[in-house]
């Protein structure tokens, strides 16, 4: 271990001087909160915002696993189910998944973490907020109006000439959050190049700025194929001219290639920042430096690169060339490589580690397990032959629910709660977090294992009615739904309560390193009262001097 | 290690050089952005090489030609521009090229006016009237006004904010950094590019046959 001494970290127990006033009561105006220009708050609103499409999202989950708990298609008609998981697929994909982690964590994080004042374009940051809620809205208002039933997917000519509902507002709306997006990422990028605190270089950066730089490159670079292909569909639904349509000598599986092309990488959009948040939670608490921080770090881009030229996987039958097939399935295998490496590295980081499971680390490691099983049956499916076989089923829903649920939700409360201290001065009640993380755990595989089997055995997926014999494994999806609705409900009671001014918790009630723990909590408006010191590691939790003061136990938050 | 203690944290407003790598990034979604219309317009040819050939002969090779040479000059005008706003004395000059760039893209526009007037009068509109029987003919023109449309929708976000700039630089007010200017010129080039793209590949392509 390098030597640390010269290093200084101002020990959590001393109260900071409080000069200013923490951004939280920095103007307590509804004008102040929507006018303002601090990363902090607009984070803050996005948290606000992004929760309630999760649970109008989880909403219309609900139903789709009460229709599911009988064979016969009883609660809802054909029609109102096929616009209730198309509902679900669009606010879980746009409106929840795509900006949780960045646009809640990224943008409270980076700045803080790079020892900034703001992000690089606080008014563009404010802009990406308000296009996320405008183009929710709109997403809203057609459902409100009676919805879309063409599956998240969009598939051209159904979507573009055949289908009765509202999908060119939808997919305006889904336009208009495109744009929150890019902005957010050219944000993020910027950033991370121009406001780096003096000394503080690329390879002593937090493998969270890192995972959020590549996610923001991905947000950058596909979401704007995403915004013309959504504009070709809406003007050839509404003008009856074709692009995809081959009535009009357009193609169809061009839509494919294209939608894909962006919603591929939109996968790592949604993991990669989940990976960052688990680099940083899993050696805080395993009290150990990363394993391999650079191997970390350049897997992370590698997955951002190869994430990029795996799009066709989706498309096996779709009738593209074979040997198209061949070169998209071996490129799917090649991004398991730095997944894999990012999974034996945290293995590693646990290694001899002093592991302590408080609720973040339950979060995280619940996070590798999962994300594991995801990304071993992503292979399953990225072999040819057998995904004839697996094509349209619940294995593929399955699969998809591990790596976007098991993977990025749970890194997403895993930051929750790990940061929850930081952005408001609380602690949550340490015990209840712990039984949410393993409702969570329990609950997911609950749901979601039976429905491996379920595709193995051939059931459809996007059916509301089914055959008996597939009764008892749907039974046990829908009751696993009801423990993770309720794992789920649970953190926002106690996060609520914990906002009660006798939860007040320290500085850095977990003792983590990185720079954003150096100012108080919650931070002041401009983030830092003296400038953050740059440690020689950012992971060096190894050295007992540095690791040792700051292990008050997280349950007892201690009084200012 | 003192070098390594920040003297102060690094600055977060819009430096020119902020803005510029801003507008970098952005361009590159841009890219993107037409990019999907290349794929789409790659595709239909190799599906459609008759339909496309015979469509193309529809379009208007001279005005689109004096179109490419209104907006390549308009390019030069404002690499004009961003060379005087190097010199606050030359503050009359750079208002003038700024005012001269702008006016250029309305020329440009108003030609596209003219000759979207003819297309409408010879039933080139992707319409249930449209002229053309050629397979895949109908694509073509499609892509064509998509293409079209959204680089003019391009351009008038272009003319307004140039004209924001020539305005700000002539009223005496705040005078823009040449940073700006840069950053505002670099969009007008991208959208100059895109054009230089789009002009062979709708006018020219096929045309001897």
């Amino acid at each position: 271990m390098s030597s640390v001494s010269d290093v200084i970290v101002r020990p959590p127990s001393a109260p900071a001087p409080a000069p200013s006033p923490s951004y939280l009561e920095d103007g307590h105006t509804l004008r102040s909160w929507l006018t303002t220009h601090d990363h902090k708050r607009i984070a803050i609103l996005y948290a606000i915002s992004i929760t309630v499409f999760f649970f109008i999202g989880g909403l219309a989950a609900t139903v789709i696993r009460l229709e599911l708990a009988t064979p016969a298609g009883d609660l809802v008609s054909h029609d109102t189910y096929n616009k209730l998981f198309t509902a679900h697929g669009v606010i879980m994909v746009w409106l929840f998944l795509i900006p949780s982690i960045p646009s809640v964590f990224g943008n409270f994080l980076i700045p803080l973490m790079i020892g900034a004042k703001d992000l690089a374009f606080p008014r563009l940051n404010l802009l990406s907020w308000y296009l996320y809620v405008a183009g929710g809205a709109i997403v809203l208002a057609a459902l409100a109006l009676g919805g879309v039933d063409t599956g998240w997917t969009f598939y051209a000519p159904y979507a573009t000439m055949f289908s009765n509902s509202w999908v060119a507002l939808t997919l305006v709306g889904v336009f208009v959050v495109g744009f929150s997006s890019i902005l957010t990422g050219l944000n993020f990028i910027v950033t991370v190049h121009t406001l780096r605190a003096p000394g503080l270089g690329w390879f002593k950066l937090p493998l969270f700025v890192w995972a959020h730089y590549a996610t923001a490159i991905i947000l950058v670079l596909a979401t704007p194929v995403l915004a013309i292909t959504t504009l070709l569909v809406v003007a050839e639904r509404l003008l009856q001219i074709g692009v995809f349509d081959p009535a009009h000598g357009g193609d169809p599986l061009l839509f494919q290639h294209l939608f894909w092309f962006y919603s591929h990488p939109a996968v790592y959009i949604m993991v990669l920042p989940a990976m960052g948040v688990v680099s940083e939670i899993v050696p805080c608490f395993a009290r150990k430096r990363i394993f391999g921080y650079r191997f970390m770090a350049y897997a992370i881009l590698g997955i951002a690169s190869i994430g990029f030229l795996v799009w066709g996987h989706h498309m096996f039958v779709s009738g593209q060339s074979l040997a198209a097939s061949l070169v998209f399935s071996l490129l799917s295998f090649l991004v398991a490589v730095p997944s894999a490496i990012k999974v034996f590295n945290w293995t590693a980081t646990l290694y001899k580690g002093s592991i302590r499971f408080d609720a973040p680390m339950l979060y995280a490691l619940g996070f590798v397990g999962l994300f594991t099983i995801g990304g071993l049956t992503g292979l399953f499916v990225a072999s040819l032959a057998l995904d004839v076989h697996l094509t349209d089923t619940y294995f593929v829903v399955a699969h998809f629910h591990y790596i976007m649920v098991g993977g990025s939700v749970m890194a997403y409360f895993g930051a929750l709660h790990f940061w929850w201290p930081k952005a408001t001065g609380r602690m949550y009640p340490e015990l209840w977090g712990r039984i949410a993380a393993v409702l969570i755990f329990v609950g997911f595989n609950l749901t979601f294992f039976p429905q491996f089997l379920l595709g193995l055995r051939g059931m459809p997926r996007r059916y509301h009615a089914y055959p008996p014999e597939f009764h008892q494994l749907h039974m046990a999806s829908s009751m696993g739904a009801v423990v993770l609705a309720l794992g789920y409900l649970l953190p926002l009671v106690y996060f609520a309560y914990s906002l009660r001014a006798t939860c007040r918790t320290s500085a850095n009630p977990f003792g983590a390193l990185g720079l954003e723990w150096q100012t108080r909590s919650p931070p002041p408006t401009h983030n830092f009262d003296r400038p953050p010191t740059v440690p020689e590691h950012v992971y060096d939790y190894a050295t007992p001097t540095k690791a040792e003061p700051a292990r008050t136990p997280a349950a007892q938050a201690t009084s200012p | 290690m003192s070098a390594i203690a920040a003297p102060a944290l690094a600055a977060a407003d819009d430096a020119p050089r902020t803005a510029q790598l801003g507008m970098w990034i952005f361009l590159g979604t841009e890219v993107l952005f037409f990019g999907g219309l290349f794929v789409a317009y790659a595709v239909g040819r190799a599906h459609w090489p008759h339909g496309f050939a015979v469509a193309s002969r529809h379009t208007d090779v001279v005005l689109g030609t004096v179109n490419t040479a209104v907006l390549l000059t308009s390019s030069a005008i404002v690499a004009f521009a961003v060379a005087c706003a190097d010199h606050p004395a030359q503050r009359r000059w750079t208002a003038l090229a700024l005012w001269a760039t702008a006016a250029l893209g309305v020329v440009f526009l108003a030609i596209k006016g003219v000759e979207y007037a003819h297309e409408w009068s010879e039933h080139l509109f992707p319409l249930a009237d449209f002229a053309l029987t050629e397979p895949g003919a109908e694509l073509f023109w499609v892509l064509y006004f998509v293409m079209t449309i959204l680089h003019s929708v391009h351009l008038l976000i272009g003319i307004v904010g140039v004209a924001a700039f020539a305005r700000a630089t002539g009223a005496g007010k705040s005078w823009p950094t040449p940073g700006r200017v840069d950053t505002m010129a670099l969009y007008w080039h991208f959208v100059d590019i895109v054009w230089i793209v789009l002009y062979p590949l709708l006018y020219l392509v096929e045309r001897h046959a």
